[in-house]
């Protein structure tokens, strides 16, 4: 299988101080890579530095192709969807216009159209919230409503950022069956970083332990959750 | 009654005038957050484009498109050549900038076709309007063209790509940028709305004003008025506020002897430091909450 992303000795600052002192992943088309780690490992900033926000130098590869540099929305419109943390929804706009965003790129309107009726298979809900104030929605509808945004961009690869943070349990359930399913029936390939370690390692199929700017252990998520030490010094469960 | 119904109607033609210039200052507060000083300035400069043309012997309608036309790439060039490069700066360096385009715009319309008043023509004609003498032709021709702007705006932000990706960019850049938008370019469209919007305003205003490079000085004051009465983060507060502007200054003048005309100017000042003590987001201004 192709390496869809590649990323090499991946630097990235805030201002003066380091908060990546290095990294390497790689992502194989079609799988679920997890980044887990404390708070304040890098992993927000890994994916921030992937999708162009932040500046980062190194080596980031997107389909043989280097994006290391490149603005945000160049990045975009190369099919990497970024699902950003706290879910960067467009509050005062309604659910359907936050969604035509996910797709203004595209020109073809009437596939649009459809994708927007398949995110509605994946999350009911948003139908039912069609007109509504973005803003006005539930913690769950609008962590739904940002990945199914993220997914009316047709992406190859999508960058989650703690797709779990402040839902109920059950919600957490069933967004993360949803995202095997996206991953399964869409063939998108998935960086995904979380606290909900355990729901995390089921998804992913590959695993990187995040410390302080530097990757401590990777492998199969299999491998990683049969670790007991691994798990008790870095997972904490 | 009468007097009162004629002077409001009368505030309301000048009222939307003021919406215009609101509505222009609103559009570029959306995208950088900073009250734009040199928008009257801007207006003036492309009143005077059209004047020149006109004296060329443009025919009217000609003369306003392309000054329209030519108003919409200044502003988006002003963005690209002058507040692009400082957008992450502080706000001083935005003072500054405001400051130097207002003196420039200012000097070079002196230097260019000097200080002395000039008469600017109405297309709609100094007649009054029906039999009723409540509005002059031109006065009608004022509102009519403003609201048209206005609805041709709404439509162009609510039901097309560019306007939402425009809405989307100003409300919030950073997931604007990762749904693919480009952001800067969006900011530069914004800066030459405006522009033209202005330019609208002060072809408009000119036939009463008459011209000259200060001309918009007082009429971008009522625009901030207008704009802050009714929320710089609301566009169709702003367009309200601006009419309720015209209309309050109108009345004012009229029915409080000791404001008479000489005092009417300070009335946008006053309502501007009544706003900002009592209601600082404005009429329909949203409060932006920061999360720290």
């Amino acid at each position: 299988m192709s390496e869809i992303l590649k990323v090499e000795n991946l630097r990235a600052y805030y201002g003066q101080i380091p908060a990546l002192h290095g990294i390497d992943v790689s992502i194989s088309e079609g799988r679920v890579a997890a980044l887990l780690g404390a708070n304040g490992a890098g992993k927000t900033t890994t994916l921030r530095a992937i999708s162009g926000v932040i500046r980062a130098t190194g080596t980031i590869e997107f389909d043989g192709r280097s994006i290391v540099g490149s603005l945000p929305e160049t990045i975009a419109r190369l099919g990497i969807a970024h699902v950003p943390e706290g879910r960067g929804t467009f509050s005062r706009m309604t659910t359907e216009e936050n969604l035509r965003l996910g797709a203004i790129t595209r020109r073809d309107e009437r596939a649009v159209v459809e994708d927007m009726e398949r995110c509605f298979s994946y999350f009911p809900i948003l139908k039912e919230r069609y007109n509504q104030q973005a803003g006005t929605l539930s913690g769950g509808e609008q962590q739904m409503l940002a990945i199914a945004r993220a997914l009316m961009l047709r992406p190859r690869l999508m960058l989650l950022d703690e797709p779990s943070f402040g839902l109920a349990p059950m919600i957490v359930n069933d967004v993360f069956d949803i995202l095997r399913r996206i991953n399964r029936e869409e063939n998108v390939t998935m960086l995904i970083v979380e606290q909900n370690t355990s729901k995390a390692l089921e998804l992913a199929s590959e695993a990187y332990l995040l410390e302080t700017g530097r990757i401590v252990v990777s492998g199969p998520a299999g491998e990683i959750r049969a670790d007991e030490s691994v798990r008790r010094s870095y997972l904490g469960y | 009654m009468e007097l009162f119904v004629q002077q409001a109607v009368s505030g309301l033609a000048n009222g939307a005038i003021y919406a215009l210039m609101a509505l222009a200052v609103v559009m570029i507060y959306q995208t950088i957050h900073h009250l734009n000083f040199a928008q009257g300035e801007m207006a003036m400069f492309s009143t005077f484009i059209a004047w020149q043309m006109l004296a060329w012997g443009v025919p009217y309608w000609i003369a306003f498109i392309i000054t329209i036309a030519v108003s919409f790439a200044g502003g988006f060039l002003i963005e690209r050549v002058i507040f692009k490069p400082i957008h992450n700066a502080p706000v001083l360096s935005y003072i500054v900038a405001f400051i130097a385009l207002f003196a420039i715009f200012n000097s070079l319309a002196g230097f260019i076709w000097e200080f002395t008043i000039k008469p600017f023509p109405t297309p709609f004609g100094k007649a009054p309007l029906l039999e009723s003498g409540l509005l002059s032709m031109h006065q009608a021709g004022m509102i009519g063209v403003s609201v048209l702007l206005v609805v041709f705006l709404y439509l162009f932000f609510r039901y097309t790509r560019v306007g939402l990706a425009m809405r989307a960019a100003a409300e919030n850049p950073e997931s604007a940028r990762l749904v693919g938008i480009r952001v800067g370019w969006t900011t530069a469209l914004g800066w030459g709305m405006a522009a033209a919007i202005g330019a609208v305003a002060g072809l408009l205003i000119a036939p009463i004003v008459f011209l000259e490079p200060n001309m918009m000085l007082i009429i971008l004051l009522y625009g901030f008025a207008g704009a802050v009465l009714g929320g710089l983060t609301n566009p169709a507060g702003a367009v309200f506020g601006g009419f309720t502007v015209g209309i309050v200054e109108a009345l004012a003048g009229t029915y409080i002897p000791e404001i008479g005309n000489e005092l009417k100017q300070p009335i946008a000042l006053f309502m501007i430091v009544l706003v900002l003590v009592f209601k600082p987001t404005g009429l329909f201004g949203r409060k932006v909450v920061q999360r720290v």
